[in-house]
């Protein structure tokens, strides 16, 4: 009986302690919250599709790109790979029965529920105009919208985050089968471990930073408002202090799921698997002496810029050595072209544009010309959406078989993988030249010159959006009318993949062994078999 | 840390010691990390304090000499002794002296009550000298010692949420200890102790940053 059968009410649903179940619970909220961000996403593509500002007022085109970045950065990227592929796969990973803390994985779901909601309200009554970074003292002093209201929900939803990550430290160190030591651990596991330790240590300084911001604009006190004896300056180093950070929390993941992926599509073990643990490892602590890169024209110190730049400039190598690793692993692989490859292979040739970009912004004279356009736009999205975004669906794609245990339309989902590639590509690129030219980001409306540039881009949304509706088309279908899958489909590695399709509740009927390598894949072995005839290496190894 | 031999945390199939062992063990690490992230929470604040001590040093050593460090010093030395008090209280408990562990609970949680009066007359002085920041500030002439005070009754305040929680905490260990079912077993009674100390802790940098650091100057 799999984890889906065991009880078919609401109630087992809403009071259960599987992480597969808990799993669920979050992708469904998430991909509410991501639709929801990205209507809002629409209609500001919609308005910067003519130069004068005449779709939305300036005030509503505000509270529209606060809508989006709070919704996308907290509701849906935060919390989407660990919250729903963390959840489900990690223990079947490491051969554990569930999390160290079921309960307050439970919790941990109800909390960003309750902040979601909260934030979703605020954004019903009228909405917050103060980007979704909530600059002081505008926040706290001038705005007239639900500063307090949206803080409150993201505050919650931290808490939320906090509590997963306590969750993932605890169970990576304790509930390890016999024989899997750390360098036995699959590479998402590094990932998702990594990513726990910025969310436990991270997460609580934004939590104090909201706390100050909502004492402030109660109180009327001058903690960031210059003219109450404050600085707004401490507002951002202790905003950015967290939201540096943050943005590893939502890369790092993404990093873990490619490295699961284009193994066992390339049929070959990952090229340099200790740097690529020591990697992540090395992304996640530099990550947090970043975080001034943010401030360059704030007014900061100029000996302060120089340390940030410097820094930044360092925290680009081990992200680098990661994407020549992954094309490493490719070299001489048997490389299969199905649709969580597709999504992997967008994620590495995007990851590496954004993450060039990123080096641009970091030096410091081309950034005083570059801050605050589309230029940076361009290159949070096209880490943050090309990047993430793209592994989240890869994989979805990926474990499609394993949650649910139907196989969806390989077809399909690459035609969707494509457009959403192309969609991507015609929406972002553009935004780079916008950036370079000087287009201003968060203005409702903009010279004329800009206008062929902006058309390119709200018409790769719009393709975008196909990319991103077609999977609901042919997952539900699969749902009802897909082949049924095995337990490994993909012939993948991996502790998951030696369970049935969905798991039973208690994940394993007998404890797994672990394996004697980690990504033991062998092109050349699954040509031999495959010649003659016979499934390949690794699922004929569980047969 | 190696991993565990056999057991999952399902008492249905696991040798009851091994999965006492393994909730144990995984309960204390979960107290560490929880503390972990505690630290960077009131870290936040602690930066802040760093940052309005460098830019404002004058206005920080008006308002801190406002504090009162006789109550502070006092309510420090509470705090150390119910330390004291359950450190104690986890060494007679691995030595089954339930009687004294429910006593000794029971006095750490009365210290921490008296902390808390302790403060909450602090603060009413606070009140009536009007240092509560807001209109109506007495210092606000003097740039970043209302920052101070921002900082002065949010740390505490903070803190003392935390040792209520502790106090409730602790006043639940003390009732359990000798209860029959034994919920209240040594190992568990460690990682509640351990949460109490880390209040303490917390405690232990707040006092001379607000009490004694500002007042030489």
């Amino acid at each position: 009986m799999s984890y889906l059968d065991d009880g078919y009410t609401l109630r087992s649903w809403l009071t259960t302690h599987d992480h597969k179940r808990i799993a669920i619970l979050y992708a469904i909220a998430i991909t509410g919250f991501f639709f929801i961000g990205g209507a809002a996403a629409t209609l500001i593509r919609l308005e910067l599709a003519t130069p004068a500002g005449d779709l939305v007022s300036h005030d509503t085109y505000n509270k529209l790109f606060t809508a989006h970045g709070v919704i996308m950065v907290w509701l849906f990227l935060i919390p989407s790979i660990p919250s729903v592929m963390g959840n489900f796969v990690l223990p079947l990973m490491i051969g554990a029965r569930d999390l160290a803390f079921p309960r307050l994985n439970l919790l941990s779901w109800y909390l960003y529920m309750g902040g979601g909601i909260l934030t979703l309200a605020a954004l019903f009554l009228g909405g917050v105009d103060t980007g979704w970074t909530f600059y002081t003292p505008y926040s706290t002093m001038f705005s007239n919208s639900y500063v307090l209201l949206t803080l409150t929900g993201v505050f919650i939803v931290g808490f939320s985050s906090i509590l997963t990550g306590l969750n993932f430290i605890v169970t990576v160190h304790t509930l390890r089968v016999p024989g899997m030591g750390w360098f036995q651990l699959p590479l998402f596991v590094w990932a998702i471990y990594a990513t726990s330790a910025i969310l436990v240590l991270a997460t609580p300084v934004l939590a104090i930073t909201l706390l100050l911001v909502a004492a402030e604009r109660l109180f009327q006190i001058g903690v960031f408002d210059p003219a109450y004896g404050g600085d707004p300056l401490l507002f951002q180093h202790m905003f950015w202090f967290y939201s540096h950070p943050a943005v590893y929390i939502m890369v790092l993941p993404a990093m873990g799921l490619v490295s699961e992926i284009v193994p066992c599509f390339a049929r070959k073990r990952i090229f340099g698997y200790r740097f690529m643990a020591y990697a992540i490892l090395g992304i996640a602590s530099i990550g947090f002496l970043v975080w001034g890169h943010h401030m360059f024209v704030s007014g900061q110190s100029m000996t302060a810029s120089l340390v940030f730049s410097l820094l930044s400039f360092v925290v680009a190598v081990p992200s680098a050595i990661k994407v020549f690793n992954w094309t490493a692993t490719l070299y001489k692989g048997s490389i299969r072209f199905d649709a969580p490859m597709l999504y992997a292979l967008g994620f590495v040739g995007l990851f590496t544009i954004g993450g060039l970009t990123g080096l641009i912004l970091a030096a410091l004279a081309v950034d005083v010309h570059l801050t605050d356009t589309y230029f940076v736009v361009s290159h949070f999205h096209y880490i943050m959406v090309g990047g993430s975004v793209m592994a989240y669906f890869g994989g979805l794609h990926f474990w499609w078989p394993k949650v649910t245990g139907r196989l969806y339309s390989g077809v399909w989902a690459r035609i969707a993988a494509v457009i959403m590639f192309i969609g991507f590509n015609l929406t972002f690129f553009p935004q780079y030249v916008l950036g370079y030219q000087g287009m201003p980001r968060r203005y409702h409306a903009y010279p004329p010159e800009f206008q062929v540039l902006n058309i390119l881009s709200s018409a790769g949304a719009s393709v975008l959006a196909i990319g991103y509706l077609l999977p609901l088309v042919y997952f539900a279908v699969s749902l009802w009318r897909g082949e049924r899958a095995g337990a490994n489909p993909w012939g993948a590695t991996g502790l998951e993949w030696q369970t049935a399709s969905p798991p039973p509740t208690h994940n394993f009927d007998t404890e797994p062994a672990a394996p004697k390598t980690v990504y033991g894949y062998d092109a050349e072995a699954d040509a031999r078999l495959a010649a003659r005839g016979a499934p390949a290496s690794t699922e004929r190894a569980e047969a | 840390m190696t991993a565990r031999t056999a057991p999952l945390a399902d008492a249905a199939r696991t040798p009851r010691h091994a999965e006492t062992a393994l909730r144990m063990e995984t309960a204390e690490l979960g107290m560490w990390v929880f503390i972990a992230t505690e630290i960077l929470f009131f870290g936040g604040l602690f930066f802040a304090y760093l940052y309005g001590r460098t830019h404002w040093p004058e206005g920080f050593a008006a308002a801190g000499r406002r504090t009162d460090v006789v109550l502070g010093t006092l309510n420090t030395a509470v705090l150390l002794t119910s330390s004291f008090a359950v450190a104690l209280a986890v060494a007679a408990a691995e030595h089954d002296r339930r009687r004294w562990v429910a006593r000794l609970l029971w006095l750490t949680a009365a210290l921490g009550v008296v902390f808390l009066v302790i403060k909450g007359t602090e603060y009413r002085h606070e009140w009536s000298e009007h240092l509560f920041p807001g209109p109506g500030f007495a210092l606000a002439a003097t740039a970043g010692a209302e920052l101070f005070f921002v900082l002065y009754f949010l740390t505490t305040g903070l803190h003392a949420l935390h040792l209520t929680i502790g106090i409730v905490l602790m006043g639940a260990f003390a009732a359990g200890t000798e209860h029959a079912s034994g919920w209240a077993h040594p190992p568990r009674l460690q990682v509640a102790a351990l949460y109490w100390h880390f209040v303490d802790v917390v405690w232990i940098f707040l006092y001379p940053l607000l009490y004694l650091i500002v007042r030489h100057s």
